[in-house]
C-alpha cells in the first residue's frame, strides 16, 4: 500500500504523544494504549467511513474502543484526524478536562461509548449493528477489546448472539498482547486458541500481526456474508519502545522524563 | 399484568416504529400479535440479560425506543453494571420491564423472588422505578415511559391479578394516583399491594377508621406533593409493597420524612423482612409471612392508632 510508510511514521508519533500524555498525566496503561495503535490506524485512516466534520452522522461507520483503559490512544488517533483540536490532549487526565482517563459519555466527538468496564463495548456494537438493520441504514460497527476484556461473561454472551443475529456488519477486533493487568492472560484464563474460539462462536475469524497496518486493513475490510468478523490482532504490549515490549510493569508504570527522552530516540523522532 | 403489557406493546410498536422489544427467552406465544406485526423488532435475546441490555443501549444510542423484558431478578440484579453504565450512565431511553416481581413468583423460590431490587435501581442516576397496581397502569406505565425521554424501570406481577382501576387511569411518571378517600390512615401501595390496600381499607372501615387509598406507583421521582398532604393530614402513613422495607417505597418515604419538618403523621412500612424466603409458598402465603394480607396490615394499623 503506497501509503503504508507514512501510516508507519504516524503510529511511531502517536506512540510517543501517547508517553507524553502518560508522562503529563501520571496515567496508568501506556503499555494497552500502545499495543493497539496500529489497530486503530488501520480502522481511522483506511476503513471506518466516519467524518470527522460530520462526527454524528446517524449513518456513520461506528468505533468503539471497549478498552476504555487504551483511552489516550483513542483521543491521539482522533485528534489526529481533525476531530477536535490536538491541544485538548495537553489537559488530558487532568482535572476537569475533557478528556478523561477513561472515556466519559460525550466527553469529545469521535468517542461513541463510555468504557472503561470491560466486556461492555461488544454487546453495545451488537445493539448498534441491529439498529442499523432496523433502521435499514448501510454503517459498519467496529469494536476493539483487549484480550483481559475475553474474561469477561458478557463476551461471550454477545459473541453467540451477534452470529444468531447474522451480523455481517459488526467486526470485533481483540488486542491479543498476551498480557492482562496482572499475569500473563493465558494463565490466567484458558484462553488460547483464542481463533478457534471464536471460529467455533459463529464468527468469520482470522489471526493477524496486529503492527502490520496494511495487513489489519485488508482484514478490518473483510465482510462475510452472514457472518461477523472477529479479527484476532497478535500484538506487543508496549509496542514501539525497547524497555516496554512485553513488560507488564508498563501496565502502570509513569514514564519519567530520561524515558521519555529515551523512547522518543528509539521511535526516530526528533 | 403481562397480558396487558403485551398487548400496549404491541399497539405501540405499531404505532412507533422506533419501538423494539428484547426478551430474555421468556413470554411464550405472549408476544405472537407483536411478532406477526412487527416481524423486524421482536428479538429473544437467549438467556443472556446481562448482553440484552447492552444491546439495548446499543440501540438507544442508534435512535430507537427499545423494551427489555425478562422475569425481575434476572433483569436486574443480574445485569446492575450494564443497567448502570450502558443505560444510565450514557442516559439511554431504553425501558427494562421486570415480570414476576416481588412474591409474584413467590413458589419458585427465593432465586426468583425480588424484593430488593427497587432499593438497588432507585440508586442510580436518572432512573424513573415504577411499579404499576394492576392492567390498566401497565398500560398507562408503558404509554408514559415511551414519552420519557430517560431510562426507565417497570416491574409488574404476574397474568390474573384483580384489575382495580375500571378504566386506564391517566398515568404519569411521579404523581401517584388516589384511589379512595378517606380522613384518617392513608395507605400508599406500590404494584401489586393495591387490592390489599383496599382491602385494609374496608376491613379498618367496619372498624370505623376511615382510610385514604392511594397507588403509589412510583417509587423515583417521589410524588412529594402526595406524601407531603400525607404526613400533614393524617395520623399514619401506611406503605404498602412486596418489597424489603429497606430501599423500597418504605425506605425512600422514610429517608424523604427525615427531612419533612411539618411530618404530624408517623410512618409505618409494611413489606418484606430483611430475610430470604426460605419456606415453600404460593405467594398468598409468602405475603402471611411477611404480614402483608389485609388482616395483618390492618390489625397493625388498629394497634398503632392505640
Amino acid at each position: 500500500m503506497s501509503d503504508a510508510p507514512n501510516l508507519e511514521f504516524i503510529a511511531r508519533q502517536l506512540r510517543f504523544k501517547l508517553i507524553q500524555m502518560s508522562h503529563a498525566a501520571g496515567t496508568p496503561h501506556l503499555a494497552s494504549a500502545m499495543s493497539c495503535v496500529d489497530i486503530l490506524i488501520a480502522a481511522y485512516w483506511n476503513v471506518a467511513k466516519i467524518d470527522a466534520a460530520n462526527p454524528a452522522d446517524a449513518n456513520r461507520d461506528r468505533f468503539i474502543l471497549s478498552k476504555g483503559h487504551a483511552a489516550s490512544a483513542l483521543y491521539a488517533v482522533l485528534a489526529e484526524r481533525g476531530f477536535f483540536p490536538k491541544d485538548w490532549l495537553d489537559s488530558f487526565g487532568k482535572h476537569r478536562a475533557r478528556l478523561a482517563e477513561q472515556p466519559a459519555p460525550n466527553c469529545a466527538p469521535g468517542v461513541e461509548l463510555a468504557t472503561g468496564s470491560l466486556g461492555h463495548g461488544l454487546p453495545v456494537g451488537v445493539g448498534m449493528a441491529m439498529a442499523a438493520r432496523i433502521q435499514k441504514r448501510d454503517y459498519r460497527v467496529f469494536v476493539c477489546m483487549s484480550d483481559g476484556e475475553c474474561n469477561e461473561g458478557t463476551v461471550w454472551e454477545a459473541a453467540m448472539f451477534a452470529p444468531a443475529q447474522k451480523l455481517e456488519k459488526l467486526t470485533v477486533v481483540i488486542d491479543y498482547n498476551k498480557w492482562q493487568a496482572t499475569g500473563r492472560s493465558n494463565e490466567v484464563m484458558a484462553m488460547h486458541p483464542l481463533r478457534d474460539k471464536w471460529t467455533a462462536f459463529g464468527w468469520d475469524a482470522h489471526e493477524v500481526d496486529g503492527h502490520d497496518i496494511s495487513a489489519v486493513t485488508r482484514l478490518l475490510k473483510n465482510i462475510c456474508p452472514g457472518k461477523p468478523t472477529a479479527i484476532i490482532a497478535n500484538t506487543i504490549k508496549g509496542k514501539g519502545v525497547s524497555f516496554m515490549q512485553d513488560d507488564n510493569n508498563w501496565h502502570y508504570r509513569i514514564p519519567n522524563p530520561e524515558e521519555v527522552e529515551a523512547a522518543r530516540k528509539e521511535l526516530g523522532l526528533a | 399484568m403481562r397480558n396487558a403489557f403485551a398487548k400496549q406493546i404491541t399497539e405501540l410498536a405499531q404505532a412507533d416504529e422506533r419501538v423494539v422489544l428484547l426478551s430474555g427467552d421468556i413470554g411464550n406465544r405472549l408476544f405472537d400479535d407483536l411478532k406477526a406485526k412487527c416481524p423486524d423488532r421482536f428479538f429473544n435475546c437467549g438467556v443472556a440479560e446481562a448482553n440484552m441490555i447492552g444491546v439495548a443501549a446499543g440501540m438507544a444510542l442508534s435512535g430507537l425506543r427499545p423494551i427489555c423484558y425478562t422475569i425481575t431478578p434476572f433483569i436486574t440484579y443480574r445485569c446492575m453494571e450494564q443497567i448502570r453504565i450502558d443505560v444510565c450512565y450514557h442516559h439511554q431511553p431504553v425501558v427494562i420491564v421486570g415480570t414476576g416481581s416481588g412474591l409474584s413468583y413467590a413458589s419458585l423460590g427465593a432465586t426468583h423472588h425480588s424484593c430488593e431490587e427497587m432499593g438497588m435501581l432507585r440508586l442510580l442516576p436518572g432512573l424513573a422505578v415504577i411499579a404499576p397496581a394492576d392492567a390498566m397502569e401497565v398500560r398507562g406505565a408503558m404509554k408514559a415511559a415511551l414519552k420519557h425521554p430517560h431510562p426507565v424501570y417497570i416491574r409488574i406481577g404476574k397474568k390474573g391479578e384483580p384489575v382495580v382501576h375500571k378504566t386506564e387511569p391517566n398515568f404519569e411518571i411521579g404523581k401517584a394516583i388516589p384511589v379512595r378517600d378517606g380522613k384518617d390512615v392513608c395507605l400508599l401501595s406500590a404494584g401489586n399491594m393495591l387490592p390489599a390496600a383496599l382491602e385494609t381499607a374496608d376491613l379498618l372501615a367496619a372498624q370505623k377508621i376511615s382510610a385514604k387509598v392511594v397507588s403509589f406507583h412510583t417509587i423515583k421521582p417521589l410524588d412529594e406533593a402526595t406524601l407531603a398532604d400525607a404526613f400533614k393530614n393524617f395520623k399514619l402513613v401506611i406503605t404498602m409493597e412486596e418489597h424489603s422495607i429497606l430501599g423500597g417505597l418504605g425506605g425512600s418515604v422514610a429517608e424523604w420524612l427525615s427531612s419533612f419538618p411539618a411530618a404530624k403523621a408517623r410512618l409505618i412500612r409494611c413489606g418484606t423482612a430483611d430475610e430470604f424466603l426460605h419456606e415453600t409458598a404460593e405467594q398468598e402465603e409468602a405475603r402471611e409471612h411477611f404480614g402483608l394480607t389485609a388482616a395483618a396490615m390492618s390489625a397493625r394499623i388498629k394497634t398503632a392508632l392505640g
